[in-house]
């Protein structure tokens, strides 16, 4: 593979920020198939906001993972999508409360998360800018 | 639920993810001390659904949602083995960085389930 060593460095930190968006898919998606079984009525708008976190995050993870420019597409879409998701919705928790009665993984800017959901998106970005198709030196993005 | 067996479980799991976070920065590759870290928490996890099967019949059952914990725990056994395949697959440093993710989040989900089985009103 003809890369330098600092873009080695960015494959291997990529595997870390993949292994982490996994997690947190899992995170979302547990929470929400929890929410959605058990009770759904109680607050049918921030539970419908959970699975979509979650899906999100589920095509994210894929779309880190696998190579070529339609993910890399992908990617940038899903990401950008969820740090519009957390900063909105970290607002609307901060401002107005009673909007979303139960917690979902965005609230009150991922607090419930150890503000993982905000910081993952910006590392994402950086992550995608470092490694975007074409670039000299980045190659192509890792399997 | 055994309330002393949960913290110990949360230690150990604290523990083996410092011990992968170093072994990860220290630039070791995925070695028998940080699989063999990440399998004693995946151990410990399948004695605590041991407990927590037999809990309820000895007249410890749960103050919260039965179905959440059960949430919790699968997905909590799931990440290690998971995360030790990743460990296999991918021989670099970074690996240990994603058993150290993987046993963090052992550690906070069963915090949670201590939560969700003694203080949860469901």
């Amino acid at each position: 593979m003809m890369v330098t060593q600092k873009s080695t460095r960015a494959v291997g930190l990529g595997r870390v920020l993949i292994a982490v968006y996994a997690l947190l898919a899992l995170a979302a998606t547990g929470r929400s198939v929890f929410q959605i079984a058990e009770q759904f009525s109680e607050a049918p708008l921030a539970y419908t906001l959970s699975a979509l976190s979650a899906v999100v995050y589920i095509v994210a993870t894929v779309a880190l993972v696998k190579s070529g420019s339609t993910s890399y597409a992908v990617a940038w879409a899903t990401i950008s999508f969820e740090l519009v998701g957390v900063l909105v919705v970290g607002l609307v928790t901060a401002l107005d409360p009673a909007l979303f009665p139960d917690d979902t993984v965005w609230s009150f800017f991922g607090r419930g998360y150890g503000f993982v959901p905000l910081v993952l998106p910006v590392l994402g970005m950086i992550w995608l800018q470092r490694t975007r198709p074409g670039r000299a030196g980045a190659g192509d993005r890792p399997e | 639920m055994i309330e002393w067996f949960t913290w110990a479980q949360v230690a150990v799991a604290c523990l083996a993810g410092v011990v992968c976070v170093v072994a990860g920065f220290a630039r070791k590759l995925p070695n028998d001390i940080t699989v063999g870290a990440t399998a004693l928490v995946f151990l410990l996890l399948v004695v605590q659904l041991v407990v927590s099967i037999v809990a309820p019949f000895v007249g410890d059952p749960p103050t919260g949602n039965i179905v959440e914990f059960y949430i919790y725990l699968v997905s909590a056994l799931l990440l290690p083995p998971l995360a030790v395949v990743w460990a296999l697959v991918d021989r670099t440093r970074w690996s240990n960085l994603v058993l150290a993710a993987a046993v963090f989040a052992v550690a906070v989900m069963v915090y949670r389930m201590l939560q969700i089985w003694t203080v949860q009103v469901a």
